[in-house]
């Protein structure tokens, strides 16, 4: 396992996105960034998952083992990217194939098990709810056993009892790796990280959140008032945008 | 049953037509002749009817085949060599803007009156709309799917073959459509300008003897011979669509 740091000020074309950005993600644990859409979340998913995009960062981008991330980076997206074409197991072993390594169909199969697709792995795609879809991507994200995951939105599109089902499954098989999650829901930030940082244009303030072990159960009294603190601080923070933003007149 | 009846219907009103117009301008047969003495042409050519046919058919499956191959060829390697797009792109669009049954002439100067020329003929006819349409395709992956491949660290070739081509199969198929639709066309001119046997080459015999019944016949068959392949495109694209 190994811990990423992020430093310096992230640009799309000539424009900031985000200055001063210090974020360290500790290694073996999942950190969290939070924040309302267009502020660059997306961005620096894309930026530690070496994804090409009109962003630049001035600063560094590192590992505590000082080795490249290249090729050490699994992301779970949205969008699950399943190939329509091709069966579940199949869709599991894309990454073996695609780099001409024999896929290991055996594992394969036993993930499908793990994230509860038993039995459907002759299925496609499109004979599999959206909920189902996420946990095919979850399984090829196991099958890389890469140290860093990247989560960028990943159940976003999902109801929001699946999304909680969803929660507790990444939680439980993605424990021990360095995973940092992107996502706009602060009951999603407070159930699953250890840590986080609230981003906005200003840049990142770290999240407080409580101490117990996660996943937290949506019920208890510490996820609910955190919950209701990052809300609060999401409120603001947007209200202070929307007064800023139609204004652009000279100072 | 209703759907044969309703495929039957449109066929039906074209004959009725057909024959109405023969009866109500009086037109002599070797102007326009009617549905029935085609008919009886056809039936009374049948052996050569279907001995042009075969030497047509074959001409146009071996050249169909041959403008299919390159085209698929083609669009891979532009597909997947920056510098061949570099150089073949602009060639491709300048060739696409020649009119190739313009160069039917010349193709049977160079080629000769056999089989070859109208191969020729055909398969360049094909070769454009199946390369363009598929090279559109394979560049055309969706960025998700781009993104999952830069992940997964593929190979530019396992990149291309196990995501841009399934991804691009159903714009093959329209370049196919289109081939098959423009196959006929150019296997018939390659007759007219220069043939001693085929479809064509008996359609242009009639037309200067007056018979133009079997004109209308031999244009009866070479129909058939476009619907069949349209079918059987249509059948593998089917298959296609099942196994996606």
């Amino acid at each position: 396992m190994t811990g990423v740091q992020l430093q310096g000020d992230l640009w799309i074309g000539g424009a900031p996105l985000i200055r001063g950005l210090a974020l360290g993600f500790a290694a073996g644990r999942w950190s969290c960034l939070l924040g309302p859409s267009g502020v660059g979340k997306s961005t620096i998913a894309r930026l530690i998952a070496g994804l090409p995009g009109p962003y630049r960062l001035e600063g560094a981008l590192a590992t505590a083992d000082g080795q490249s991330l290249a090729g050490r980076v699994a992301m779970l997206a949205q969008e699950p990217q399943l190939l329509p074409w091709a069966d579940l197991v199949q869709n599991v072993t894309i990454g073996a194939r695609l780099r001409g390594v024999r896929p290991d169909i055996a594992r394969a199969r036993a993930l499908l098990g793990e994230v509860g697709l038993a039995g459907m792995e002759a299925r496609h795609p499109a004979a599999l709810s959206g909920g189902q879809r996420q946990r095919v991507a979850l399984a090829r994200v196991l099958i890389e056993e890469c140290p860093v995951v990247v989560l960028d939105e990943p159940f976003s599109a999902l109801d929001t009892v699946t999304r909680l089902a969803m929660q507790d499954l990444a939680a439980r098989l993605l424990r021990g790796r360095t995973v940092i999650l992107i996502t706009h829901d602060p009951l999603e930030a407070v159930r699953l990280a250890d840590q986080g940082w609230l981003l906005g244009r200003g840049g990142a303030e770290p999240l407080d959140l409580p101490a117990s072990p996660t996943p937290r159960d949506f019920r208890a009294a510490d996820t609910l008032a955190a919950q209701a603190r990052l809300l609060a601080r999401l409120h603001d923070q947007s209200l202070k945008t929307d007064r800023k933003e139609p204004c652009h007149a000279p100072h | 049953m209703r759907r044969i009846g309703a495929g039957l219907a449109a066929p039906l009103l074209a004959l009725g037509l057909w024959q109405a117009l023969v009866v109500l301008t009086a037109l002599p047969p070797f102007i326009l002749p009617g549905p029935g003495r085609v008919a009886s042409s056809l039936w009374a050519n049948a052996p050569l009817l279907w001995e042009q046919a075969q030497f047509t058919a074959v001409n146009l499956l071996s050249g169909l085949a041959a403008g299919v191959a390159l085209g698929v060829a083609t669009a891979l390697n532009l597909a997947l060599s920056p510098g061949a797009r570099l150089l073949l792109r602009p060639m491709l669009i300048f060739a696409q803007a020649v009119p190739v049954f313009a160069l039917a002439p010349v193709l049977t100067l160079w080629l000769g009156y056999g089989a070859a020329s109208k191969v020729v003929i055909v398969m360049l006819v094909v070769y454009f709309p199946v390369t363009s349409a598929f090279f559109d395709g394979l560049m055309r992956l969706p960025s998700p799917l781009a993104d999952l491949a830069q992940l997964m660290r593929a190979t530019p070739l396992r990149r291309l073959l196990l995501l841009q081509v399934p991804h691009a199969l159903p714009a093959l198929g329209s370049g196919l459509r289109l081939a098959v639709v423009y196959a006929p066309f150019a296997v018939v001119i390659g007759e007219w300008v220069g043939s001693s046997r085929g479809l064509g080459y008996l359609m242009l015999m009639a037309n200067g003897r007056g018979q133009t019944d079997l004109m209308f016949a031999a244009l009866v068959v070479l129909v058939a011979q476009s619907l069949i392949l349209f079918a059987l495109l249509e059948a593998i694209a089917a298959r296609w669509g099942r196994a996606v």
